[in-house]
């Protein structure tokens, strides 16, 4: 079986994440970069169907150079080869442009199983595996927080707001799980090691028949007009409780905003 | 006036309040049409009139709830063609972004997720806002090709009545067989709480790895207030709390007129989830506690001490 895991690469969450002025996108320099993490739980699932079974774990990313580490990580914690797709025409491509690139670029490499995270850490849709599925016309089960496959069958739990559903399809499909899926391996010293050997391959735009003006900044359907920093918020009132002195003055508090 | 599509968002016909805010919204656009999918159309006509819906679309295929998303999206691909709107309303969960995913690849249209607020913009079509970074950056966009299709989080306005009385169309669709390859096999229904739904609460008390497991304490202050309960990631994973209650970055996000995190340190990923709420009020015995860098008004202390005191006293206020 062929499984790809869709891994991005993006600002480190924890670091001062900024917009660019000239245009308004990810400003990357200064940030460290990282495989968004609610996608190890990504890799960890196709790691996991290919030790039970059989198959081959291809990760693939888009991205700028950098978005190499991505893949170099999903290697390190065990998948069998890469593909980057980089382009300097791809800066700036929204959520229906990225799921082109990827669709073709999935449709190359011919999955059965292809994997996704939840969402990116950094723009956080939640949206590129339904446009994937619709752009391939493959099934796609999605949010599971458990997986099983059971020969041509794929079976999710999803727990959802008002419901915890089974949900199932046949492969070949689309999957998406959640950070509730499992627990992602950290890469060991072979891991490691062995990542350096394996094989990655740099696709362009033009590797996957698409055009510079199908994709990018100055094709994209949405506009950002303006961003802005949050006000920091004004530093608020802060007691120490003392023998029930914190609760008086917190209903206090309640009670003079109108939320009694 | 151009048409405003809003699928309606409904238990059994029972309208979400993210409804009412849909269609308050699509009035500053247009002339709101709902789509409603589903059983249930009558009992929902007064709410959807009473927010201002000109029009209801009903489509009771049955089809379109056995098999997840696809159907749904094919069918509002069907009406759209039909009504041709200057844009598609859809609420911002876990369901209604994949139905407006796909549909923005079927409609070879812009799609903009997680709008707090929405306005006409000029003629280039509506203006949308939204809270990125963690809640650190607000970002205005606007769609620029195709039909706007614009997922909105619950909370984006407040509903404002306009009453109208609309007909119901019923619309035949035809669902492809691509469209029905994933199916729900199995469903039980989540235990109601009697608390108000997390995402459209007024007021919410969450608590973290602080409360030690036991949510009583944080329990009974959201009763007293009549609030809906959340809980931090690491409650969550220590199994003290359901997933569907978790507030952040991979769970839900809030943006109440009260936030009360208890027992919650305040890292990045719980902030991403509650750092637009309107007033934020945290307990927790660790005067460094990063949510104290956010708070109206915080309590060093002892949860299991301040909670319970605070629950008595706003119990007899109240009473
Ligand atoms: C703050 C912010 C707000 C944005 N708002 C919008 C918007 O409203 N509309 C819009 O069209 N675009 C928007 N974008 C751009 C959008 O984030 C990117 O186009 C992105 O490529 C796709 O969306 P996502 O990161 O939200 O992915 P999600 O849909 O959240 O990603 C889900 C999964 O898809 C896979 N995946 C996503 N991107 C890649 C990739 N490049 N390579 C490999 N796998 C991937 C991963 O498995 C990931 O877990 C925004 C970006 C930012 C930073
Ligand atoms: C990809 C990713 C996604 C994530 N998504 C989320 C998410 O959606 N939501 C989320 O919440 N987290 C999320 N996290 C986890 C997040 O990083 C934190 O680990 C988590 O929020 C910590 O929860 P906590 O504040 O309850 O626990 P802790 O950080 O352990 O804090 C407990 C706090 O309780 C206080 N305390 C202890 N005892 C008492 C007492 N008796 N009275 C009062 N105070 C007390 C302590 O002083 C401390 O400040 C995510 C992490 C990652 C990597």
């Amino acid at each position: 079986m062929k499984i790809v895991v869709c891994a991005k690469f993006v600002p480190d969450a924890t670091a001062d994440r900024r917009f660019r002025s000239e245009d308004n996108t990810v400003d990357r320099a200064g940030v460290d970069g990282l495989l968004s993490e609610l996608d190890e739980y990504a890799v960890e699932t196709a790691l996991t169907v290919k030790e039970s079974g059989d198959g081959e774990v291809t990760i693939l990313t888009v991205g700028p150079e950098q978005a190499a580490d991505a893949v170099k990580k999903g290697l390190q914690m065990g998948a069998d080869a890469g593909v980057h797709v980089v382009d300097d025409a791809i800066h700036g491509s929204d959520a229906v442009a990225t799921s082109l690139i990827l669709s073709k670029a999935l449709a190359k490499l011919d999955a059965d199983l292809v994997v996704f995270g939840m969402g990116s850490t950094d723009g956080g849709m939640g949206v590129v595996p339904a446009m994937v599925s619709e752009r391939l016309g493959l099934p796609a089960v999605t949010l599971g927080s458990e997986v099983t496959v059971d020969g041509q069958t794929v079976r999710i739990r999803r727990d959802g707001d008002t419901a915890s559903e089974t949900i199932e399809g046949t492969l070949p499909l689309v999957l998406s799980v959640s950070d509730q899926a499992n627990e992602p391996r950290y890469p060991s010293f072979k891991g490691i090691m062995a990542a350096k050997k394996k094989p990655v391959e740099t696709w362009s735009l033009a590797d996957l028949e698409l055009t510079a003006d199908q994709v990018g900044g100055s094709s994209a359907w949405t506009e950002v007009v303006e961003v802005t920093a949050r006000p920091p918020r004004s530093a608020g009132t802060i007691v120490t409780d003392e023998d029930g002195s914190g609760a008086a003055e917190l209903v206090e508090f309640l009670s003079t905003n109108k939320f009694l | 006036m151009s048409n405003v599509l809003v699928l309606v968002d409904h238990a059994a016909g029972k309208v979400r309040k993210t409804t009412a805010e849909l269609l308050t919204i699509a009035r500053r656009l247009g002339e709101p049409v709902a789509v409603f999918v589903g059983e249930g159309v009558q009992d929902a006509l007064p709410a959807l009139g009473q927010y201002g819906a000109t029009k209801v679309i009903a489509l009771s295929n049955p089809e379109l709830s056995q098999f997840l998303v696809a159907p749904k999206a094919e069918a509002l691909q069907q009406v759209a063609a039909k009504v041709e709107p200057s844009a598609i309303l859809i609420s911002s969960n876990a369901e209604g972004k994949e139905i407006a995913a796909r549909l923005a690849v079927k409609l070879d249209s812009g799609l903009i997720t997680d709008a707090v607020d929405v306005q006409a913009g000029d003629s280039a079509g509506p203006v949308t806002t939204q809270s990125v970074f963690a809640g650190n950056y607000t970002v205005k966009s606007k769609v620029t090709h195709g039909t706007p299709i614009i997922t909105v989080k619950p909370n984006a306005a407040t509903p404002e009545a306009a009453e109208t009385s609309p007909e119901v169309e019923e619309f035949d669709v035809s669902i492809s067989d691509a469209a029905k390859t994933a199916r729900i096999t199995e469903s039980k229904p989540r235990e109601a709480t009697g608390r108000p739904e997390l995402t459209e609460a007024a007021i919410i008390v969450s608590g973290g790895r602080g409360t030690g497991g036991d949510f009583g304490p944080v329990e009974a202050f959201a009763d007293s207030l009549g609030a809906a309960v959340g809980a931090s990631r690491a409650a969550v994973d220590s199994g003290w709390y359901p997933h569907a209650y978790q507030v952040g970055q991979t769970g839900k996000t809030v943006s109440p007129q009260l936030y009360v995190a208890a027992g919650i340190s305040g890292a990045i990923q719980h902030r991403a989830g509650m750092q637009t709420s309107k007033t934020i009020v945290a307990v927790n015995k660790d005067p460094e506690a990063p949510i104290f860098e956010l708070v109206d008004f915080g309590v060093v202390g002892d949860l299991h001490k301040v909670l319970p005191t605070a629950t008595e006293e706003v119990t007899k206020r109240k009473a």
